[in-house]
């Protein structure tokens, strides 16, 4: 199905603003998630993590929590089934060591909380404390105390001599970079500059919280408020030795994830304490240990150099990235590699990421993952060649941009991107040619692109005999997909959004799908949608020919009808049909069955105009625009809504948000006090601007577009301030004390 | 364990009657003794306002109160918003706005506007931004949500509005 | 956390004799913003809360032009920031006490509460001291009274003996041609801890000379702290940036911050000149008849 065919015709549903699905239960308060689920025989569980960054567990004592009245049980890691992955075993109940202040060591359920808490603070571990290490520079040293006393680093050259910290190390290379630098100090500029970046954290309202149960012939429930059911499913059925059908997921609704809520940090913990007391169980995390025990995002020590010729065209580009992975390898250096010089037409470049384990919470996903870091620094460097070639900073970036077929540094070509589009759309904006006035303001532009993600999915649409549909997706709804998805539906089938009724299945009752990551629910499990939505077309189409009596072939169906060549009697309405299927055959299930190969990037620009105060090193935004190519907006309500969203958290990165540890490991800020997210007084208005380049491969010519906005926002507003006040902020958060420091106030 | 207390308090409206310990929030209370889940938990500790209610009227985060300071007052929880009548004007604007993604936030937020519009019916941007800086929401950028408050504010100006909301 | 046990004694009788039992550990909860926090912490474990809100002298606020204010300990702030004379003739206390957290804290969190806890950052406390503020005391042996300056002794500790309570706060009435401001900085515009913050009163003449003038410091020592100093040397001079200066140098030396998750030290000290210098500004243009927080 092409986007071109449909771009011809005006849609009915896709590209409206509807309301959503869950808005009534929502402001209700009726909607439930992973914290209000409650079963009869409710029991409490708590978990008992490792007070020391770094240490060998020499023996756990739960005997005196065991004894405690009102405890039902008490897990370790010696309840978990012998099975491959040590890794993720560990992490969910670690064996012989703790790698990071948080770790699981045991976990409680008693019949209060309570009583849990109390009894988790009795069970008596001894540790052999260790030297940590908490800088992801100091542990790439050769003397750093290691996590992994055999993990080498692998590279394409195979597995280093030694161990490391370094878990591996990835290089792409393309053409001759000394001869691209040669150019360039011949003939122009070079740029080269360091940059660091903080942990920082999701930042999800909602905790996490897991209630699991087993039946007595040995089938495990969890509700969870969870990305990826599946994902989740896959997990226990491992950790637990378990078929996967033994093991059932039910999706609450999720409170905010943003990519922290791929991962199980304690349904595994659920699950054991469930079985062990015969009870259900429910774990809810406090806001401290989602700080210190879940997935965030790494920091980064990054090295960008950058070479062009004098009228303007890059000649070279150079990265090193250091990220840390936390306690366990798998910081997405990849991300970071394809994202940083991505919006560019780079002719020589080189690029070395290194995954370097360290001593805090192992890192996972957060909305484009290890991008806002390279964008923070990469386009700073091309901010400053910009400005010493005497360039117009978005004229710069428009000479040398991505066009198709733009080969990347790490190999890839762009194919069906809007760079261009983005960056003349920003150009052309009135936030860019608007006069800004006064002592100590400045604007700045950041331009990136997310690559998003297909993957499976699956969709069952069934038709009910009044010729509404119910349309069941295995694909968490985190914002909104639930009501973009049945808008899919209703275009394809010709109906209107309220004969289409979605819900979100449980992995029992509906076909595997990828977690809800990515960016891809809209634009993945929408092709399943519609392909599903087809399959019913098609089913139907073969009734209508029954009743005809013609062949099937000679049925079409077009805006909410099936017809059959020219002859006025052999009409049927979506509903009149639906109303014989009983007659023709039986129920007609449409089934969607996809995994997304190819998939549409996202290219974003931002402007921004700041003050700073310089006599407090205060920041205030005094006008932001994001600028995107979103490909085809599904519900333009919605994607306004996810580029706002990802804007602000972006202006979180930028000035406010970022982890303190200690040099014992000890993280000093695990509370939304000293964590701080921006309010509402702090997060400006955001003007949006959707262009939309259709992406050809997707029906309607969606792109993923929640995880681009979450990237420009440190690098645009850093590239203000150095307009504002004349200083090149090289870490983040920019905080008030460093951009006074930086100023030489202080 | 103390010994429970009975605790009598109007809540949404209704005569209600709970035991309690001492040390147990209103919070917990709401959520885990009387089934109003609404009302959420973010933090705990009074920095997100996710557990936002009206105790008399009066905003306060329901995660600070203890269940027994409830005792003989008036409660309000998302669940009391809406009435015979159907969804409060402010739930109303907020669906109307599209003003949630997840919807966490949203009970504490929908609490915080109507203790905003109890006082002043027609706060300008920076007030109510200023107003709801103590309930934090992730996922919007909060653009949509100082629309819905306005437009809820519009929508309780109206004549027919006046019976008290 | 421990559990406790919960009263809510009617009269300050009541209240103290809970107090001095020496059978049970017991605290005051006013508005419980602080206290419920500690308690989760592990800071405190009472056997006892005494809910000190039911008491009538606790929750008043009284004013009279010629006695001038009083705020009830269990006052919260929100009522103090809706009182119409306070709003009218204290607005330095009603700059500290309406940012102390946001609008829900501020339904719950008292004056009496924000001194008591004796926080180096308590916002109220610096206005209380340049307001020139008392404290009224009441315990087994009777009642006394504490300035404000001396009340807080250290981190989280107060002149109060184990069996007292802080009864009310008094403000003297204002006296002419004088004005009082507070400011702090935060990182983010609402909800923050003060990484500094400066509360200042001044006196002017008929023509605008400094006549008296009262400096105090939060979050940069190890209590609010009154700069005796920065306020004496701008007494006889002119209102002017060069005045100002002179106070904010004095007000800098006196300060000795911490470095900390929230600040660093530098930081801190370069932050206590710029606001004592717009608290300044603040209050000079309050002592001229400038806008006050009606």
């Amino acid at each position: 199905m092409s986007a071109k065919r449909h771009a011809t015709q005006p849609f009915h549903v896709v590209g409206t603003r509807p309301p959503r699905y869950d808005g009534a239960d929502k402001v209700t308060g009726r909607a439930l998630y992973g914290p209000d689920i409650s079963l009869p025989g409710l029991l409490h569980g708590k978990v008992l993590r490792s007070p020391h960054a770094h240490a060998r567990i020499l023996s756990i004592d739960t005997s005196r929590a065991e004894a405690l009245p009102g405890v039902y049980g008490v897990v370790t890691a010696q309840d978990l089934p012998e099975t491959e992955d040590q890794t993720a075993r560990d992490h969910v109940l670690a064996s012989d060591k703790a790698l990071y202040v948080g770790h699981s060591i045991a976990a409680v359920a008693a019949s209060t909380l309570h009583i849990a808490e109390q009894a988790a603070q009795i069970i008596e571990v001894e540790y052999e404390v260790l030297p940590a290490v908490v800088d992801v520079m100091e542990a790439i040293k050769d003397s750093a105390p290691l996590l992994h006393e055999t993990m080498k680093t692998r590279s394409l050259a195979g597995e280093s001599q030694t161990p490391s910290n370094i878990a591996s190390h990835l290089q792409h290379v393309k053409g001759d970079p000394a001869k691209g630098f040669a150019e360039a100090a011949d003939d122009g500029v070079i740029v080269e500059r360091e940059f660091r970046t903080a942990m920082a954290h999701q930042g999800y309202i909602e905790p996490h919280a897991a209630t699991a149960e087993w039946s007595t012939d040995g089938h495990l429930t969890v509700y969870t408020t969870t990305q990826g059911t599946f994902s989740i499913r896959g997990h226990l059925a491992e950790l637990l030795n378990l078929r996967l059908s033994q093991v059932r997921v039910v999706p609450t609704e999720v409170g905010g994830a943003f990519g922290g809520k791929n991962d199980g940090y304690i349904d595994v913990a659920t699950a054991l304490l469930a079985r062990k007391t015969g009870q259900p169980v429910k774990i809810v995390m406090t806001r401290a240990e989602v700080f210190l025990a879940t997935g965030p995002a790494p920091g980064a020590f990054i090295r960008v150099k950058m070479g062009a010729t004098h009228d303007g065209r890059i000649t070279a580009a150079q990265a090193e990235l250091y990220y840390e992975a936390g306690a366990y390898p798998g910081a997405f250096v990849g991300a970071a590699a394809n994202v940083i010089f991505g919006p560019y037409d780079i002719p020589h470049g080189q690029i070395d990421g290194y995954d370097v384990v360290v001593n805090k919470p192992k890192t996972a996903t957060y909305r484009a993952p290890c991008a806002p870091p390279v964008c923070f620094a990469a386009e700073q460097v091309i901010d400053e060649l910009a400005e010493k070639i005497g360039l117009d900073p978005l004229e710069f970036r428009i000479r040398n941009c991505a066009k198709e077929g733009t080969r990347q540094v790490n190999g890839s070509a762009h194919t069906d991107i809007g760079c261009y589009e983005v960056l003349k759309a920003a150009r052309g904006h009135p936030h860019y040619s608007a006069p800004l006035e006064g002592p100590h303001r400045g604007r700045g532009v950041a331009q990136t692109y997310w690559g998003n993600w297909g993957a499976q999915s699956s969709c069952t649409v069934s038709v009910n005999a009044d010729g509404t549909v119910s349309l069941i997706t295995g694909s968490v709804d985190l914002s909104g997909t639930r009501t973009s998805l049945a808008m899919q539906a209703a275009e394809v089938l010709g109906l209107t959004l309220e004969q289409v009724k979605p819900s979100v299945g449980d992995t029992d009752s509906v076909g595997y799908a990828d977690t809800s990551a990515g960016s891809r629910t809209t634009v993945a499990t929408g092709i399943a949608v519609a392909r599903a939505a087809q399959d019913v077309i098609a089913q139907m189409s073969a009734r209508a020919a029954l009743l005809w009596d013609v062949p099937a072939d000679t049925v079409a169906f077009h805006q909410g009808a099936f017809t059959a060549g020219q002859d006025a009697d052999k009409r049927f309405s979506f509903a009149e049909l639906a109303a014989r299927l009983s007659e023709t055959g039986g129920p007609v299930t449409g089934v969607g069955n996809v995994d997304v190969r190819e998939w549409g990037a996202s290219f974003g620009t931002h402007i921004v105009d700041v003050e700073v105060d310089p006599e407090t090193g205060q920041v205030t935004i005094l006008r932001y625009t994001a600028v995107q190519d979103v490909g085809k907006a599904i519900h333009p309500g919605h994607v306004e809504g996810q580029m706002v969203g990802g804007v602000v958290q972006g202006i979180g990165l930028a000035l406010y948000e970022g982890y303190v540890y200690d040099q014992e490991g000890q993280l000093l800020n695990p509370t939304l006090l000293d964590y701080k997210l921006p309010t509402a007084l702090d997060a400006p208005p955001v003007e949006t601007v959707i262009v939309e380049v259709p992406y050809p491969k997707h029906p309607f010519g969606a792109r993923g577009v929640g995880e681009t906005p979450i990237v420009p926002p440190p690098a645009a507003i850093a590239n203000a301030i150095y307009r504002a006040v004349g200083v090149r902020m090289d870490q983040i958060p920019m905080t008030p004390a460093r951009i006074l420091k930086k100023m030489g106030v202080i | 364990m103390t010994s429970k207390t009975v605790v009598s308090a109007t809540i949404n409206g209704e005569r209600v009657e709970f035991l309690c310990e001492p040390h147990q929030s209103l919070l917990e209370c709401l959520r885990d003794i009387l089934g109003l889940t609404g009302t959420k938990e973010g933090c705990n500790d009074g920095n997100c306002g996710a557990c936002s209610v009206l105790l008399d009227g009066r905003l306060v985060n329901s995660c600070l109160v203890l269940g027994v300071e409830v005792e003989g007052r008036t409660v309000t929880t998302v669940e009391g918003l809406a009435d015979w009548r159907g969804l409060h004007p402010i739930q109303q604007a907020f669906i109307e706005e599209d003003a949630l993604q997840c919807g966490f936030c949203t009970p504490g937020i929908l609490i915080a506007t109507k203790a905003l519009l109890d006082r002043e019916p027609d706060p300008s941007e920076e007030r109510i931004r200023t107003w709801l800086a103590g309930n934090l929401c992730r996922c919007t950028g909060y653009e949509v949500i100082v629309r819905a408050v306005r437009s809820a504010a519009a929508r309780l100006a109206q004549p027919g509005e006046e019976v008290a909301r | 956390m421990k559990p406790f046990e919960y009263q809510a004694p009617t009269s300050i009788t009541e209240a103290i004799a809970l107090l001095a039992d020496k059978g049970k550990k017991a605290r005051p909860l006013a508005g419980g913003t602080d206290l419920l926090v500690q308690l989760r912490h592990g800071l405190f474990a009472p056997d006892l809360l005494i809910d000190i809100k039911k008491i009538s002298e606790f929750s008043r606020i009284t004013f009279d032009p010629a006695a001038g204010l009083t705020v009830g300990a269990a006052v919260t702030c929100a009522q103090l920031c809706e009182h119409p004379d306070a709003r009218r003739l204290y607005p330095g206390l009603i700059d500290a006490a309406s940012i102390i957290g946001g609008s829900a804290i501020q339904g719950r969190a008292t004056l009496g509460g924000n001194l008591c806890n004796a926080a180096p950052s308590a916002d109220s406390v610096p206005a209380m001291i340049v307001l020139n503020a008392t404290c009224a005391i009441a315990g087994p042996e009777g009642s006394r009274t504490v300035p404000a300056d001396a009340f807080c002794t250290a981190p989280g500790k107060t002149v109060l003996g184990r069996d007292e309570l802080l009864v009310s706060i008094h403000f003297p009435p204002p006296t002419p041609n004088s004005g009082a401001c507070y400011r702090r900085f935060t990182p983010r515009l609402e909800m923050d801890i003060a990484v500094a913050g400066a509360g200042v009163w001044v006196a002017l003449s008929d023509d605008y000379g400094i006549t008296d003038a009262r400096i105090a410091l939060s979050a940069v020592a190890p209590t609010p702290l009154f700069v005796e100093p920065a306020g004496a040397v701008l007494i006889g001079q002119a209102p002017t940036e060069a005045a100002f200066a002179e106070a904010a140098e004095l007000a800098r030396q006196a300060a000795s911050p911490i470095e900390d998750v929230r600040g660093t030290e530098a930081q801190r000290r370069h932050l206590v000149g710029v606001l004592v210098k717009r608290a300044l500004r603040g209050a000079v243009s309050r002592a001229k008849g400038g806008e006050s927080h009606d």
